[in-house]
């Protein structure tokens, strides 16, 4: 379970990027964080493994603090975190070699090493590839190593801090699948930071970051109902959403909820 | 153009130079290098040279491969062919032009000294032919662990990292290439100087972006609990076989043959 209380952070340079922010985020579930540049959503997953300490107030991860120099490395193995740039973040220069990093560091039994990448990288599809060059693989894929170079280390929480944003449609779909699957097969818990509301959409729950506070939270049909809001927030709502909104508004009777391109369909067919 | 620069060159095989372990290949480097720089007489290479195309030939790389490291520095060796040709003061003059004179002993060194270089150049080659980059890196990071080198371990995630993020960068520089040639850039016209002068804008994005890449890497590796090479094992840890030991008997053998050629064998001549 992750705790986060009265959370604030200031940068170096002076800039408050979270003012008080207060979530608990229960073991299996699926939260998007949603939020505009700036909004503080990165600084704010960068504390869920100890990468940075909170000015004042608290971050614990099953009673885990990265304050605590006992606790740092414990932590950081027991939240993965996956960040944005593909190219950035794999640090060999095999697949199978980048996958077994992270279980390298914990001093593990080259045995075992062996069969948690082997189950790692079959837990993302992409076993067959284990020999190849990490370069030759598409962005998609190249997260999805990213995922499975973090699931090596067997954590309980995966931090995606906007894995998609560089991707074309076909890697962000990929990329999802695959953290899709580890939380209801694996039972992981996923923090998913994204600015894409449909994928934000697929979560249990969705917060929303504006100016280094929570503005939001909630299940994803109460949030992208709140169209106004959001739109004050300067965010989007899903593209179906949205549609079934104006539609609404101009009179069509079409009931409230609706997320995804599917549902919009099915309630438009009985009408026409 | 840059596509065609490939990191290591490493050529598959399952011989039994490919199997040996990384060390022992290092270390036998070492024996043979040793070897060469032992032997004084021409002749000498003879058992060098034999060891070495034995080796070539049982390592799987067709010969073509191997001799393909001479290609890139055979200016060099021209360089010091000549340069011993026309500098070696002592012995019979054979032809003389103003200054300049070519005598029997320069030949001689000429020819020596090349070879030595050729022989040295191909052995280094076959180490880096016949072993991945990966097991070069941690044999050499053993290697010079037990040298006590400072920062072993530092120097080989280095060498790692840097195989790593070559391609990319070299894509990245293809992208910053063609970038600067739509804004009307031109690499390929102008002298020296100009051309020179026409990387500038080239090499401060590269350089920004290897630098912000490198922030991004060090905090992914802090991520995964990397805290350097105290404690770390590895998915394939480096074992010493029957063979390894062959092979350093081997290399040990040549090394004793060149020491005894050169202070007893010669006075049998």
């Amino acid at each position: 379970m992750i705790e986060i209380r009265d959370l604030h952070y200031c940068y170096e340079n002076g800039t408050e990027a979270i003012k008080g922010a207060d979530l608990t985020v229960p073991d299996g579930e699926f939260l998007a964080i949603l939020g505009h540049n700036g909004s503080g959503k990165s600084t704010l997953a960068r504390h869920l493994n100890g990468l940075l300490l909170p000015a004042s107030g608290e971050v614990l991860v099953d009673g885990l603090s990265g304050r605590r120099p006992e606790d740092a490395w414990r932590l950081r193995q027991r939240v993965g975190m996956v960040f944005q740039n593909p190219d950035n973040q794999l640090i060999a220069a095999s697949v199978e070699e980048d996958t077994a990093f992270g279980p390298e560091n914990l001093g593990l039994a080259p045995e075992l090493i062996r069969r948690r990448v082997d189950e790692a990288l079959a837990g993302v599809g992409m076993a067959e590839f284990k020999d190849k060059a990490v370069h030759l693989l598409s962005g998609g894929q190249k997260q999805r190593v990213a995922i499975a170079g973090v699931m090596a280390m067997r954590p309980k929480v995966l931090v995606l801090d906007e894995p998609t944003a560089m991707l074309d449609p076909r890697g962000r779909r990929e990329v999802m699948a695959a953290a899709l699957r580890l939380n209801r097969d694996e039972g992981i818990t996923v923090v998913h930071i994204t600015h894409i509301m449909e994928e934000a959409a697929l979560a249990d729950r969705v917060a929303v970051m504006a100016a280094g506070r929570l503005a939001m939270v909630g299940p994803p049909r109460e949030i992208f109902h709140q169209i106004k809001a959001l739109r004050d927030l300067r965010l989007d709502v899903p593209l179906a959403a949205e549609m079934a909104w104006r539609l609404r508004e101009r009179g069509v009777p079409l009931p409230e909820g609706i997320l995804t391109s599917a549902e919009l369909a099915v309630a438009l067919c009985p009408l026409y | 153009m840059l596509k065609d620069i490939t990191v290591g060159q490493y050529y598959p095989g399952q011989s039994f130079l490919h199997r040996l372990d990384p060390r022992a290949k290092i270390i036998g480097l070492a024996l043979y290098m040793t070897a060469l720089f032992l032997v004084r007489r021409l002749a000498g290479f003879g058992y060098v040279a034999v060891f070495t195309v034995l080796l070539i030939a049982s390592s799987g790389v067709p010969p073509k491969v191997a001799l393909k490291g001479i290609k890139p520095i055979w200016p060099l060796l021209a360089f010091t062919l000549v340069l011993n040709f026309f500098l070696t003061p002592a012995g019979e003059v054979l032809w003389r032009w103003g200054a300049l004179k070519v005598t029997d002993a320069g030949i001689t060194r000429g020819i020596f000294m090349t070879l030595r270089l050729v022989l040295l150049l191909n052995a280094t080659a076959l180490l880096t032919l016949t072993t991945t980059p990966i097991r070069l890196t941690d044999g050499l990071e053993r290697v010079m662990g037990r040298l006590r080198v400072p920062m072993a371990h530092e120097l080989a995630m280095m060498m790692t990292i840097a195989l790593r993020f070559i391609p990319t960068l070299i894509e990245e520089t293809e992208r910053l290439m063609k970038a600067q040639t739509a804004r009307g850039a031109d690499f390929e016209r102008g002298g020296l100087i100009a051309r020179a002068k026409s990387l500038i804008p080239l090499l401060v994005p590269l350089f920004v972006g290897a630098l912000r890449r490198a922030d991004d890497l060090a905090t992914a590796m802090e991520a995964r609990c990397y805290r350097g090479g105290e404690g770390r094992t590895r998915l394939r840890p480096l074992r010493y076989q029957a063979r390894d030991g062959a092979a350093l008997l081997l290399a040990g053998g040549l090394l004793a043959l060149t020491v005894a050629d050169r202070y007893w064998l010669r006075w049998l001549n």
